[in-house]
């Protein structure tokens, strides 16, 4: 019965805490592994320009509505002008304005989007939008085309795609070279695509946007048609690129508008460079959530003052020690002074370093236990006796300190982390148990509090588990979960396969 | 190669340490109860209440203060035994087997001052022996005047019986002899050596030495086995008092021997030791699985005695 509750809580805890990382490294894209980088892409738009003399407005599409990418961060550099962002009809735009601008001017806007693990499903309203102006024979011509390819079609988006294709079709002299003109530009095509659709009171747009690529000086705009259908839009493309060249399209803004307008100038002109860069993931995972997610991520460490998170770093790794002792002291079998002693040395030795930690250590137990048996011949009582010791390891650890940086050995400075009551009480006990058992007995103690404490120290320092508690602490439900298991554990120790082997037989 | 001597281990019934706590310990020793025995004052009392023979009481030095009246306590005593009440182990007893105006003689031959002895009590009254540390108690007691049944195969100090009793069942029993390394001392984890017993008849078998099997004692030399426990069954129905005594159905408990008082409990443990098993060369668990399954049908405490009798007598 107690079997059954003990391993479905553990089942329990295990499941809790495997969805919670589940979710947090699928869907919030957490790192799994320490300083793990992921791609982001930076896009450089420059506008150069000259300047007559007077006030200058520059207007700039800003990207909006850019899924399936994310904008993590975007900046403008314009030295001497004003800067305003609006939201307009078909997306958001920047204005730079200043009172007098003379010569060649470049204005600067960056951003930086990295592709989005989960992308937005938001059902929009289908969008009234205005209808073209035909006249004449291309409202003739249009509404042939319409016409036609809504005989053949079933549904919206494939009487777009007939639209389209029709279009891309076009012959001199039939109705689709009518509305298109000579050899037109993928712009003018997608242009017509659209006003054909709007006529065929099908919602659409045109998106413009660029091709990234990880390193190119000039990206020219690439055009493409968005469809209203069902609550979403959906991208229809002409020419059909191929699809993996299509995942790294990024829309920027939407409708005929040109990119960049210049009032008070002439001679624009834009450069757009784009680059791939490595952004460490937990920064990139952070910027990127969702206004939900960050309320949930509002709850987590990386939100605590800096100093406070790197003091959970190392509070968080101590369960990940105590399972080992406990997995040491139970299956194992080895010996130590006082319980959890031994993860406190190993926390202490994170600040000292393994080796030194292992030398301070052993010259203050050594020394402690000198004046410990010579207090001894003073017959005090307890208390007193025990804060006298306490009193010698301070003085031991501060003297240790200034010796060893006096020989030019910082890692001696962090010896005053040592916990001194702990080691106090390791004094004590080893005293007792040096009396009463044996130097032997007593040196054996102290030797497997050490190794269990090493081995600790082991655990709790590699980057990897750290990273793991820290940025995954539900994790830590896990190590519960293995805790309560060990307390039912009824098999052997192993030290007691030694003491028992007389009784195994043949 | 481990795991295969694990195996065996399993196959002869060997209780490691973890399954005496989850299985037993835990199960069959209330937590309320354990305060019965692990103050040796409180134990003393509950025996005495109830009939059982326990080395006289002289004294108990409860507070700090009333070390001044060691003195006055102890005169007219020429030997006896300073025990903490909480002590774990037979850690901190102190045995004096004279004294005369203000110098004690140590049973390990030591004389100390009367300073020295009060510094000693004073230690114990703080809780250097006892279990966590807490305060203490100390005992003064009636030094055991052991028979001499046990003399040939004992170095100095007191030897004395342990039997492990599982619901009012004794299982398995040993003597623990006091050897040089002890320093007259039976206690195992100090270097005595506990000799196994044949539950039936009460004589000893093979002793165990730390983890070797011994059949000689290191420091005389005679053969540990086949010496006859005086008195035998009615040690084993005093220990088996001690179940309903206490209500701690995992239990162990010593007993000495005195030349003219007989049988005398000296204490008793909630949480024995398993080395027992190597001095008599059988695991425990058979017989505690036996005592399990017939519980329901062994009503009186003759029916447990004679039910130890006749089910766990020596293994070969």
């Amino acid at each position: 019965m107690k079997r059954v509750h003990l391993y479905s809580l553990t089942a329990v805890l295990c499941a809790v805490s495997l969805s919670m990382f589940y979710y947090k490294v699928v869907y919030l894209g957490f790192p799994t592994m320490p300083e793990q980088r992921s791609e982001v892409w930076r896009i450089e738009a420059a506008i150069e320009f000259e300047a007559s003399g007077g006030p200058a407005k520059v207007t700039l599409q800003l990207p909006q509505h850019i899924a399936p990418w994310v904008l993590v961060d975007q900046s403008f550099v314009s030295r001497g002008y004003g800067l305003t962002t609006e939201l307009h009809d078909e997306g958001q735009r920047a204005i730079f304005s200043t009172r007098e601008a003379q010569g060649t001017q470049t204005l600067y806007y960056r951003a930086t989007v990295l592709r989005s693990r989960h992308p937005d499903a938001v059902a929009e309203p289908r969008p009234v939008l205005p209808k073209p102006r035909f006249e004449g024979a291309e409202l003739v011509a249009a509404q042939a085309i319409v016409a036609s390819a809504l005989q053949q079609s079933a549904d919206e988006p494939t009487h777009a795609a007939l639209i389209l294709k029709r279009l891309q079709e076009a012959r001199p002299g039939d109705e689709a070279s009518v509305l298109l003109g000579r050899e037109p530009s993928k712009k003018r095509l997608v242009n017509v695509a659209v006003d054909l659709l709007r006529l065929a009171d099908i919602p659409s747009r045109v998106v413009n946007g660029v091709a990234l690529s990880p390193e190119r000086r000039n990206a020219g705009f690439v055009h493409w048609l968005e469809v209203y259908h069902k609550g979403a839009w959906t991208s229809i493309h002409i020419g059909e690129p191929r699809t993996d060249a299509l995942d790294y399209y990024l829309p920027w803004w939407r409708g005929r508008l040109p990119f960049v307008s210049v009032e008070g100038g002439d001679r624009a002109h834009q450069t757009v460079t784009t680059s791939r860069a490595y952004e460490l993931s937990m920064r990139v995972a952070m910027s990127e959530q969702r206004t939900l997610e960050q309320r949930l991520l509002g709850f987590s460490l990386f939100t605590l003052p800096l100093q406070a998170q790197a003091l959970y770093r190392t509070i968080l790794v101590i369960p990940v020690g105590i399972l080992l002792l406990v997995a040491l002291r139970n299956i194992v079998g080895i010996k130590t002074f006082g319980t959890f002693m031994p993860v406190l040395i190993a926390i202490a030795f994170r600040q000292t370093g393994l080796g030194w930690g292992i030398v301070f250590f052993s010259i203050v137990v050594a020394l402690g236990l000198a004046v410990r048996f010579y207090l001894e011949h003073l017959k005090l009582l307890l208390v007193p006796r025990l804060a006298a010791v306490v009193t010698v390891v301070v003085l031991l650890l501060a003297v240790l300190s200034v010796l060893s940086y006096k020989l030019g050995l910082d890692r001696g400075l962090s010896v005053g982390l040592f916990p001194i009551v702990i080691l106090t009480m390791t004094i004590e006990r080893m005293t007792v148990v040096w009396e009463e058992r044996g130097a032997g007995e007593a040196l054996q103690q102290a030797a497997g509090s050490l190794l269990v404490g090493v081995l600790c120290y082991l655990v709790m320092h590699a980057a990897y588990i750290e990273h793991l508690t820290f940025v995954f602490p539900e994790l830590l439900l896990i190590v519960l979960a293995a805790i309560l298991l060990l307390g039912r554990y009824t098999g052997y120790r192993l030290v007691e396969l030694r003491r028992f082997k007389v009784l195994a037989g043949r | 190669m481990m795991f295969d001597l694990a195996r065996r281990l399993r196959e002869q019934g060997v209780l490691g340490i973890n399954r005496r706590n989850a299985e037993y310990t835990l199960l069959h020793n209330p937590r309320n109860r354990y305060p019965l025995v692990d103050d040796k004052l409180l134990t003393k009392a509950l025996a005495a209440e109830a009939g059982i023979a326990v080395p006289e009481l002289y004294g108990a030095v409860e507070i700090q203060r009333q070390v001044r009246d060691l003195p006055q306590m102890l005169s007219g005593r020429r030997d006896f035994v300073l025990k903490p009440a909480r002590g774990t182990q037979g850690d901190g007893i102190l045995v004096i087997t004279n004294s005369a105006r203000d110098r004690y003689r140590a049973a390990d031959g030591a004389i100390l001052s009367h300073d020295e002895l009060a510094f000693h009590v004073a230690n114990m009254l703080s809780g250097v022996y006892s279990i966590g540390g807490h305060p203490d108690k100390v005992l003064i007691e009636y030094r055991v005047n052991f028979d001499p049944v046990f003399e040939a195969i004992t170095y100095r100090g007191v030897p004395d019986v342990r039997i492990i009793v599982f619901l009012g069942v004794p299982v398995m029993a040993m003597v623990r002899l006091p050897t040089r390394r002890s320093g007259g001392r039976a206690n195992l984890h100090q270097g005595a050596i506990g000799a196994g017993v044949n539950m039936a008849t009460g004589h000893t078998l093979s002793a165990v030495m730390g983890m070797a099997i011994v059949d000689e004692h290191p420091d005389t030399g005679n053969p540990v086995a086949g010496v006859e426990i005086p008195h035998w069954p009615s040690l084993l129905e005093i220990s088996a008092r001690c179940y309903d005594l206490t209500g701690l159905g995992y239990l162990g408990i010593d007993l000495v021997l005195d030349r003219n008082k007989g049988p005398l409990v000296l204490e008793l443990n909630a949480r024995p030791g398993l080395a027992i098993q190597i001095a008599n060369r059988a695991g425990l668990q058979p017989r505690l699985r036996a005592v399990e399954e017939k519980r329901d049908s062994l009503h009186t405490l003759g029916d447990r005695v004679a039910f130890a009798c006749q089910s766990f007598p020596a293994a070969s």
